[in-house]
This record gives structure tokens, sequence and C-alpha cells, in this order.
């Protein structure tokens, strides 16, 4: 071997033990779903039928769509109005907006969906006050449906959604803004024709990001929804530890897995993973 | 920017997501805090008998002491793994390291939900299952993200030339990265590495899936006790887990403060 080849064969070795535990401990048990998905209970794509055939199986995907989609607009409008404030705040106040974003994005799912639970459900907090104040005389239910979920769910999602886009309205120049107002645009007109289209790519990594976060959501639609509104996750978990059908179960973790990676590849160009997790600086 | 103040409106929306974002976390503070025996605001006054009582019961004391377990254990194994993975894809950098890298980023694309009922076949097989070898190997992979990430971003602002310098004196690959590369990447590392612990000791979708009996982490019992009682400890463990994760970043922020200046 030439000296250049052992020197990039010493690089190649400092890889190799994450590749062979990634590979052995988390792509051959993704596979194994594949496999299931098509094995159980007996080899072919029976599971794969349901799709277009139970009403169940529907049911859920759409739900699951639904609710991603609301989740996404809303922690997308939330998220916009944020990270634009905080472009243009100073760089002390700055380091203030952002720690009001970055703890909650690091903060258990669990506590959240806790904390949740005890502000909404029918003795919580808010109806209590609501109660006492004499604003409401029932308790209103706010929580164990629809309602809780994307209350919840956009909770966790905002940070995500406001870490792309800020980065990207970080990258625009302050003095194209200038410029058009000295060119006579009005404020709101700088905005929306300037601004805005340039801050784009940032809205759409970020769409794509909290709504790939969305449809595999687990813990926060199990709790805040009460067993009542299944989303594809928690559907998955009772197919399989409750209802003990594995390839059914299987079978939606497999359309997840490349619904998910499909829409990343669409988008790849523009989600950046590395700048979101490297934008608390 | 420059002259540019953002409007009133804009304002109000931000600072009113602000409040979302933050208010329904602290409120878990004053109900930790109550004297009566259900979830509730404090009546008649503060109360530190919740986390007395949770100190004290063998069932949360061993949860967290499984889960610390458990997150130290996977952190070493994601840190350890990912910084030497990120190392080489960084110093090799071809098209070939960016499916490496873009490999290691999975687990945080894929849901865990399938991820959890995949190993739980394969642990099955295994002989895994309900093992702390088990959780700590599954934490650890799924932690190694993080490490890359910021172990990658800590490399870009390397200089490859004090590497090449290195080697073309002599210094053997081991001897570049103890004395060369790792010092420079550190805090990338330390950042790394609190993101790995968070995210282990936070986790539970996996765990649900893979343990039983044997091992119950503190997420598993939080889950248990929103689903079946809801009382006063429970928020007493929500504060003890928001101050931890609050302290880390914390000290993440000054690291990164201190690296920039």
């Amino acid at each position: 071997m030439s000296p250049k080849g052992r020197h990039a064969a010493g690089w190649w070795a400092l890889i190799l033990p994450a590749f062979l535990l990634m590979t052995a401990f988390y792509v051959a048990p993704i596979l194994q779903v594949l496999a299931i998905s098509v094995t159980e209970p007996s080899p072919g794509l029976g599971n794969y039928e349901r799709l277009f055939t139970s009403e169940s199986v529907q049911r859920v995907i759409g739900t699951t769509l639904r609710i991603g989609v609301v989740t996404t607009a809303v922690a997308l409008l939330l998220g916009y109005v944020l990270a634009y404030r905080i472009a243009l705040a100073g760089p002390r106040a700055q380091r203030w907006w952002l720690l009001a974003v970055l703890v909650p994005l690091w903060i258990s799912v669990l506590v959240r969906a806790f904390a949740w639970v005890t502000l909404l459900r029918r003795q919580g907090l808010v109806n209590e006050g609501l109660l006492a104040a004499g604003v409401i005389d029932q308790p209103l239910s706010l929580v164990w449906n629809e309602f809780g979920i994307i209350i919840g769910m956009v909770h966790y999602m905002v940070p995500y959604a406001v870490l792309p886009m800020l980065s990207a309205m970080r990258e625009i120049d302050p003095r194209v803004l200038a410029a058009a107002r000295g060119l006579g645009a009005s404020r709101t007109g700088a905005f929306l024709r300037v601004f805005l289209p340039l801050s784009l790519p940032g809205v759409i990594a970020a769409g794509v990001l909290v709504f790939i976060f969305s449809l595999g959501f687990y813990i926060t639609p199990a709790i805040l929804g009460g067993g009542k509104t299944l989303m594809v996750a928690e559907w998955i978990k009772l197919q399989i530890l409750d209802l003990i059908r594995w390839g059914l179960g299987a079978m939606m973790a497999t359309v997840l897995v490349v619904a998910i990676l499909a829409t990343l590849a669409v988008f790849s160009r523009l989600v950046n993973l590395r700048r979101l997790f490297g934008a608390g600086g | 920017m420059g002259g540019y103040r953002p409007g009133w409106l804009n304002g109000a929306v931000a600072w009113a997501t602000v409040i979302y974002l933050i208010l329904p976390i602290t409120i878990i503070l004053p109900v930790s805090l109550t004297d009566q025996r259900f979830l509730s605001l404090p009546v008649h006054a503060l109360s530190g008998e919740h986390y007395l009582r949770l100190l004290t019961t063998p069932a949360w004391t061993n949860a967290i002491l499984q889960s610390a377990f458990i997150a130290v254990a996977s952190t070493v194994l994601a840190v350890v793994l990912g910084t030497l993975c990120a190392i080489g894809c960084w110093r090799l950098s071809r098209r070939s390291t960016e499916l490496v890298r873009a490999l290691m980023l999975l687990p945080i694309i894929i849901p865990s939900i399938a991820y959890a009922i995949g190993l739980y076949r394969y642990f099955a097989k295994l002989g895994l299952l309900d093992s702390f070898t088990g959780v700590v190997i599954a934490h650890g992979v799924t932690g190694i993200p993080y490490v890359v990430i910021t172990v990658s971003t800590a490399l870009a602002a390397f200089d490859p030339r004090l590497e090449s310098a290195a080697r073309g004196m002599g210094a053997s690959l081991p001897q570049t990265l103890r004395w060369v590369i790792l010092p420079r990447i550190a805090p990338g590392i330390v950042s790394g590495a609190i993101f790995a612990f968070i995210h282990s000791w936070d986790e539970l979708v996996v765990v649900l899936f893979i343990a039983s009996r044997r091992v119950f982490t503190l997420p598993r019992k939080i889950w248990d006790g929103i689903n079946e009682n809801l009382d006063p400890a429970m928020a007493a463990v929500a504060v003890l887990l928001v101050a931890m994760t609050v302290l880390l970043l914390l000290l993440d922020l000054a690291l990164r403060r201190q690296r920039r200046d």
C-alpha cells in the first residue's frame, strides 16, 4: 500500500466503529420492520393491500395528515413571527430570545405533555381559573381530543420552525432592505417584496422538518389525545403490543419511514439538519 | 438590521409565542410545591413534602439512578464513536463519507416508533430485551447523530493545514488526534455529549418496547404516572428534570461563548 493509501486507511478506521454499530443496531432493526411487513402473517403484499381496502387504516392516515398539516401551518406562522423578531433584535436581546426558544426545545417531551395535562384537563388550572372568574359555568374540554393534541404538538414544533427560518433570515443582507426603503418602498412593501421572498427557503426547510416530525410523533398525541384520536405512531403501538398484529403494524411503520425519507429527498437541498442543531451559537 | 424596527403586531405575537413556549413549563413549579394531595396550586402554604416523598420512595430513586447510569454509559458510547466518525468523515471528505454522515443522521429523521418495533424483534433474537446492555446500545446509537452534528460543526472551523503540518512533522495518527485535533474541537465534543445525555435521559418510546421489569427508567415511571395516577410527586420530578436540562443548556451556552471569545 502506498503511504497515501495507508494514510486514508487510518482515517477510514476511525469511521468504522460507528458505521458497524449503526449498521448492526440501527439499520438492521429498521430493515427487519420492512421484512416483517411482507412476511407476516403470510408472505406477500397483503398488508399493503389494506392501505386501499381498510377504512380504519385510511382513517388513521387521514387523521395524521390533517393534524400534521394544521400543526405545521400554525407552527410556521408563530415561528416566522418569532424568528423575524429575533432577527431584528440587537445582539444582547437576541441571546435572550434564543434562549427562550432553545430551552423548550430540549425540555423533556413527557414533562411538557404533563404540564399541558395539568393546565388543560377538566379540573385543570385553566378551567378552574375560568370557572372561578365566572367566564364559563361548565369546564371546557381542552384536552383528550384533537385540540389538545394540536396545542401540545405546536408547542413542541415551534422551536424546530424558528431555527431554520432564523438562520435563513440572518443571511439576508440588511442593506437590501435599506435599499428597498431608499427606493421608496413602504415598510410593508419592503417586507412583502424583499424580505419574505428571501426568507422563503428557510420557511420551506422549517415546514418540511416540522411536517415530517409531526407524522411520526408518539408521546404527545398519546398523552394529550387520551386514546380517542389516533395518529399513526400510536396506532402502530396498538397493533403490535395490544393486538399482536405485527404485519399490519410493520406495514404502517414502513409506509411512515418511506413517506418521511421521500419527503426529505425531494427537499434535500433546502433542509440542512446540521445547520439546525448548530444554530444555538 | 440597520434602522429596521419590528412593528407592534410583530412584537406582540412574538411575545405571546414566547409566553406560550415558556409558561406551561413554569407552571409545574408552583404545582410541585402544593400543600394538597392532588395536582393543584398551593392553597395555604408552600410545601416540600412531594420532593421529600420523591427522594424517599425507592421506586422513584431507583428509576432516577437507572436513568442516570444508562444516560452516562450511552453518552460515552455515542461520544467516542460519533467523534471518531465525524473526524474521519471530515478528513477524507468525499462523496462516500457524505453518505456515511447522512446515515449517521437517520436516527433523528426516522420516527422512534419504527425503530422501537424493529428493535423489539431484533433484541428478542439476541436475548437483549429488558437488559441494561440493550438499552445502552439503543440510546448510544440514537445519540450518535447529536455528536456527529456538533463535532462536524466544530471541525468546519478547524484549519486542516494544522493536521497536515503535524503529520508532515512525523506525528502518528493517534498523536495528531490527541495533541492537535481533539483539543481544538473539545467544546464541540462537550456540546455533543450534553445533547446525547439529554437524549438518553428523556428517551421513552424505545424503552417502552425493549424494557419490561428489570429496566425501569425515569421516563417510563413518569409515563406510568401520567396514565395511572396524576399526583404532585409527578410535578416535583418534572421540576427536577427541567432544572437539569436548563443547567446543562446553560453550561453548553457558556462553553460556546467561551469558544467564540
